[in-house]
């Protein structure tokens, strides 16, 4: 059991071991990290990348701000200097810092200055942080500086202490995650004086912004933050540390019920819970999540303020965070429900959670502030409320005044127009009714209409229905009739009954259209899915996946879609025309070698106009989805990206699986194939061979029996007997060829040596040779070759004979064999004429013989037979004629040699 | 046709389909002094070997209704007279799946008569007795003398060592029959060996520089390439 205590566990061994190998393969993050501008946090960094260049190392400034201070230009001289990016905008001439330059330097470390910094619109990335992950990526270590203001979750609490907002800021996840941090800092008495002695760069047009900046009691302020920044992350170091040292801690570190959830109103106070929230998160090491709750309220809220709960949740995810969008009508329910279903423990939210005026029926019982409802619903859950700034929050809100303002008011206006004519109606019907009815049966043909005018639009026509039917009542019904009387007080009764049953009623229709629309827009979700899987499956062909994939994402998201397949060479193919745009094949192909999206909403050129997502199926990926939507908002929903997510896996997996479909397809196609070959070469070399056996072995009886008789046609039979043996030859040769050229030979290697080899060679050939001189020079201790024996052998064989035909009778054939470096030459010679002029290699092609008129027979299927097969083995075979005075022809063939494993030992 | 009576009139059974084949083949014998009776089919083959009891059978391995490969093995259970199997097949592993399956020799088409008759006196000598009787075999200008462990070239002892002699010992009991290189390897080295093909290489290059003339030549120690060896006292021509 104790063992069990101090094993540690395997999930967190593996996470370390995959955050060992990320970090080696990732370049490192190095941050100079100041209190504010004009601590030294450049001078810095290029003392340091000075001494590294002292000890060899190959440093490269890709940006460095020097602000035109001496000192500073001075720390730049001998290092090598990446040249800026000249981009122009609106006549001006902007350098920005180049990433491509840098990346095909590719030098171990590059300086980049500032990584706050924005990007001049246009580029890849809108922030330079951005480009240094990418440098990360391509395994680049890079050096950068950043001030404490910028840090994305200090943001607010620098404005709150400065006064100074500043809009561009880094997640802290950039800095959390860098190699090393090295703390800038100066006093602040020496940054004062520093300032004064006019060292510290200050931009002109804001100078005296600045200056306020500049303050004893700020200066002071962000010294300790920058501090207490530093410490934390060297606490995490040290926890890190003991995580991977002192396994036994790690689960005690692991809290769920840290875990944070972080909830976005539509107050402008959500980037500061999110920041809140965010700070508090990373104190305690714990994950966190942002949701937001979108009720049929908020659901009418105007477009833009929709968008900024968005980009809230856009902050929130760049902090770190999960987040989700969800549908329902009681915020605390869905809040309590999501945080139990995550398992987390402390509730980040706004002090009120709807507008600061309440309207009355906010009253009703169950309406009671949000926070309340949760800790009735769920005691257990920690609460952690933020004050909201009701200014900041009005400031917020802009005044509605686009399309979906306007359509609503129209819908009101005609809200008010059924009230008032079902008033009139009623008027009309009831009128010959009041001899027969009483009052309060009238009444109740108010009531109905009060009912109708809020089932059909809702609370304020309800309303508006309520007052002009009271009105109208007590107008034309009550007596004294076509007067308002004082007495008429009691009706006000009557007018309060009409108005809550139309609010209860406009209220309850409200929901219930609002769950109706959820509901359907759910099941249209889930239907265009499972038509997309279903037809996907059907799918027999990439461009069939394509085209349903195409369509369900154009479908589904409202907009067009294209599909961008990537070729052997991992290059994207641009898509055919008839997408409905121009899908940028450039960026695909970024998205694609990055495995992360780009585009539209993204961090890489999100100004363009669509979203391109790379398909990753379970091996690699396997193109990507570009999708122009009709509206940039949709794709910043969370559930719609996830469920454009989803879309991608399934056309992913449905291209992956027809491309092994494809490629099952084509084995078993060139194994049947083969197997045909194989088998139709067999039956061949049967149906020639047997009745070559017969016509040989007739001819020879014949022959026989002619001879022993003394008749003259013994000569003729034996005559037929050697055509009948050459044609036994020939096809034997065209059958091997066949076999050879369609790679149907599978070699059964083994141990040869080449004395056997020669041997059962001249044995073979002993009727052609015996006119000839076979001389062999082979060495007792020639290393044994590794091959095929019957293929070898036809090769000896085939030279042989070939030495045989073409040389006159009597000449001499050598036979020779020795190794050279790593191989066995063999050459066969002879002295006879020699070869034919010409490219002595074109002997090896098939059907081609030294002199295409000669008597000699044969096809000269022979030589390249040779070739075939020493080629096979991974040797050659060349011709020559033998240098003079020797005269005649050498064929040399040489193989491969192998180390032949022990003998001594079996002696 | 100087050998013994009985291998001179033997009786021959032929198992082929071809007729052209069946018919020289037949008639070659029958003019060496054999009877012959034939089959064209498998079944027929195997029955005819149990009524008719040949000497010697001589089988195609590609019959119209089953491969020769399977009557082999069949009339291995009863029957131990030699086999000569007829391969039309090129391929190498055919003749040593039939000889590992228990016949003699091999002949592949094309082949002529004069080695076919050889292949046939050597079966039938082997199967008649043949040097198994008598230690000493005389071959070239060697004389292996068995029962005392002995040879010599040109009336001079060779000194073999013992992996030398038991593979010249082996080949010898089997004079004139192809043996595999599996059974050597088996039969010389152990079971753990059959494997090691380049001891055999190396070791037929011993003996062959011990016992023949030209080692590149070899006239009794012969390579029957990608098969096996086989030892020939008596070469033909």
């Amino acid at each position: 059991m104790a063992d069990d205590e101090i094993r540690p566990d395997p999930d967190a061994l593996l996470a370390l071991a995959r955050a060992e190998a990320d970090r080696a393969a990732r370049g490192r993050l190095k941050i100079f990290f100041g209190s504010s501008a004009g601590v030294g946090k450049t001078w810095a960094m290029l003392d340091a990348a000075q001494r590294m260049r002292a000890t060899g190392s190959d440093v490269v400034v890709g940006v460095a701000e020097t602000h035109g201070r001496s000192d500073t230009a001075r720390k730049l001289e001998g290092l090598e200097l990446l040249l800026p990016r000249d981009v122009v905008l609106q006549g001006r001439t902007l350098k920005e810092f180049d990433l491509d330059a840098a990346l095909a330097r590719r030098p171990a470390v590059v300086l980049v200055d500032e990584l706050a910094h924005s990007n001049a619109p246009g580029s890849r990335h809108p922030k330079r942080w951005q480009d240094v992950e990418e440098l990360r990526d391509a395994g680049i270590d890079v050096w950068t500086t950043v001030n404490v203001q910028h840090i994305e979750s200090l943001n607010d609490v620098v404005g709150g202490i400065t006064g100074i907002r500043v809009r561009e800021t880094v997640p802290d996840r950039v800095f959390d995650e860098a190699s090393e941090v090295v703390l800038v800092d100066l006093p602040t008495d020496d940054l004062l004086r520093r300032l004064r002695e006019g060292k510290i760069y200050l931009p002109e047009q804001a100078e005296r912004a600045v200056r306020n900046f500049f303050r004893k009691g700020n200066l002071m302020a962000l010294r300790e933050l920058a501090l207490r920044r530093t410490a934390e992350r060297v606490e995490d170091d040290v926890r890190s540390y003991r995580r991977a040292h002192v396994a036994r801690d790690s689960r005690a570190v692991w809290q769920v019920s840290d875990a944070l959830l972080v909830c976005v109103g539509p107050g402008a106070e959500g980037d500061r819970l999110v920041r809140a929230a965010a700070r508090r998160a990373a104190l305690a090491d714990a994950p966190w999540h942002a949701i937001y709750v979108e009720t049929p309220a908020l659901q009418r809220l105007p477009e833009a303020r929709r968008r900024r709960i968005l980009q809230t949740l856009k902050l929130a995810e760049s902090l770190g965070a999960t987040v989700a969008t969800l549908a329902a009508e009681d915020i605390a329910a869905a809040v309590v429900a999501y945080a139990r279903e995550h398992n987390l423990g402390t509730l980040v939210a706004g002090q009120t959670a709807d507008r600061p005026l309440r309207a009355p029926w906010h009253y009703l019982p169950g309406r009671r502030p949000f926070a309340r409802r949760v800790m009735k619903a769920a005691p257990e859950i920690e609460l952690m409320l933020i004050a909201r700034d009701l200014a900041s929050d009005a400031a917020a809100m802009p005044l509605s005044g686009d399309d979906e303002a306007s359509e609503r008011t129209a819908r009101r206006a005609r809200g008010y127009a059924w009230a008032a004519g079902l008033c009139a109606a009623v008027t009309v019907l009831a009128t010959p009714l009041l001899e027969v009815f009483d009052l309060a049966n009238i009444v109740m043909l108010f009531l109905l209409a009060v009912v109708l005018t809020a089932v059909r639009f809702g609370r304020r026509a309800a309303l508006a229905s309520a007052l002009m039917n009271v009105l109208a009542f007590d107008f034309f019904f009550v007596p004294p009739r076509f007067t308002f009387s004082v007495s008429d007080a009691q009706y006000l009764v009557t007018f309060a009954v009409m108005t809550v049953v139309g609010l209860v009623v406009g209220q309850l229709t409200a929901s219930l259209q609002y769950q109706v629309n959820v509901a359907r827009y759910r099941e249209q979700r889930a239907r265009g899915l499972f038509e997309m899987a279903r037809d996907l499956g059907r799918a027999l062909t990439v461009e069939q996946v394509c085209e349903i994939g195409e369509k369900a994402v154009g479908r589904a998201f409202r907009g067009h879609a294209a599909i961008l397949l990537a070729d052997d060479a991992q290059r994207l193919l641009p898509p055919d025309a008839g997408h409905g745009f121009e899908p940028d094949v450039g960026l695909a192909q970024w998205a694609y070698d990055h495995g992360e999206a780009a585009g539209s909403g993204t961090g890489t050129l999100p100004g363009a106009p669509a979203l391109y997502l790379p398909l990753h199926a379970p091996t690699r990926p396997r193109g990507v989805l570009a999708l122009k939507p009709s509206g940039a908002r949709l794709l910043m929903i969370p559930e719609q990206r996830q469920l454009l997510d989803t879309h991608a896996a399934l056309v992913a997996i449905a291209i992956e699986r027809v491309h092994f479909v494809q490629v099952a397809q084509d084995t078993l196609l060139s194994i049947e194939s083969e197997r045909l070959r194989n088998s139709l070469l067999a039956a061949l070399s049967h149906d020639l061979r047997t009745p070559l056996t017969a016509l040989i072995g007739m001819s020879e009886n014949l022959h026989a029996a002619l001879a022993r008789r003394g008749a003259g046609e013994a000569d003729d039979a034996s005559a037929i007997l050697a055509q009948a043996r050459r044609t036994a030859q020939l096809v034997a040769n065209l059958l091997d060829m066949a076999r050879l050229q369609a790679g149907a030979v599978s070699l059964h290697h083994d141990w040869l040596s080449l004395e056997e080899l020669t041997g059962s060679a001249l044995a073979a050939l002993k009727p052609v040779l015996d006119r000839h001189v076979v001389h062999t020079d082979l060495p007792a201790d020639l290393p044994l070759l590794y091959g095929d024996a019957v293929l070898l052998e036809r090769v000896m064989a085939n030279l042989l004979e070939n030495a045989a035909k073409y040389t006159p009778p009597g000449s001499l054939i050598t036979v020779s064999g020795r190794p050279e470096g790593e191989s066995l030459t063999v050459e066969v010679s002879d002295d006879g004429p020699g070869l034919p002029a010409g490219d002595p290699d074109a002997l090896f092609l098939t059907f081609k013989r030294g002199d295409p008129e000669s008597s000699t027979p044969g096809v000269g299927l022979g030589l390249s037979i040779c070739r075939a097969i020493l080629r096979a083995h991974g040797g050659d075979i060349e011709a020559a004629n033998r240098p003079p005075p020797a005269r005649g022809a050498v064929f040399r063939w040489w193989l491969p040699l192998r180390a032949m494993p022990d003998v001594e030992a079996h002696l | 046709m100087n050998d013994s009576a009985s291998a001179a009139s033997a009786h021959i059974l032929i198992v082929e389909d071809d007729p052209g084949i069946r018919r020289f083949v037949r008639q070659a014998l029958e003019d060496a002094g054999h009877s012959v009776s034939d089959a064209d089919r498998l079944q027929r083959g195997l029955i005819d070997a149990a009524t008719r009891k040949p000497d010697l059978l001589i089988v195609d391995l590609g019959l119209p209704d089953g491969d020769g490969l399977d009557l082999i093995r069949e009339l291995r259970g009863w029957n131990t007279q030699p086999v000569i199997v007829l391969s039309a097949r090129s391929g190498e592993a055919d003749k040593i799946a039939a000889l590992d399956a228990g016949a003699d020799d091999y002949l592949a088409k094309p082949f002529s008569v004069g080695e076919l008759l050889a292949r046939v006196r050597a079966a039938l000598r082997r199967a008649t007795g043949g040097h198994d009787g008598t230690p000493v075999i005389r071959f070239g200008a060697c004389c292996f003398d068995r029962a005392r462990r002995l040879l010599t070239r040109d009336g001079e002892p060779v000194h073999l060592t013992p992996v030398e002699y038991r593979l010249l010992a082996l080949l010898a009991a089997h004079e004139g029959q192809v043996l595999t290189q599996r059974q050597l390897l088996l039969q010389v080295w152990g079971p753990n060996s059959v494997e090691h093909a380049h001891y055999l290489r190396i070791y037929m290059g011993h003996l062959r520089r011990k016992l023949e003339q030209d080692a590149s030549r070899p006239r009794h120690l012969l390579t029957e390439t990608g098969v096996g060896y086989r030892f020939v006292a008596e070469p033909l021509n």
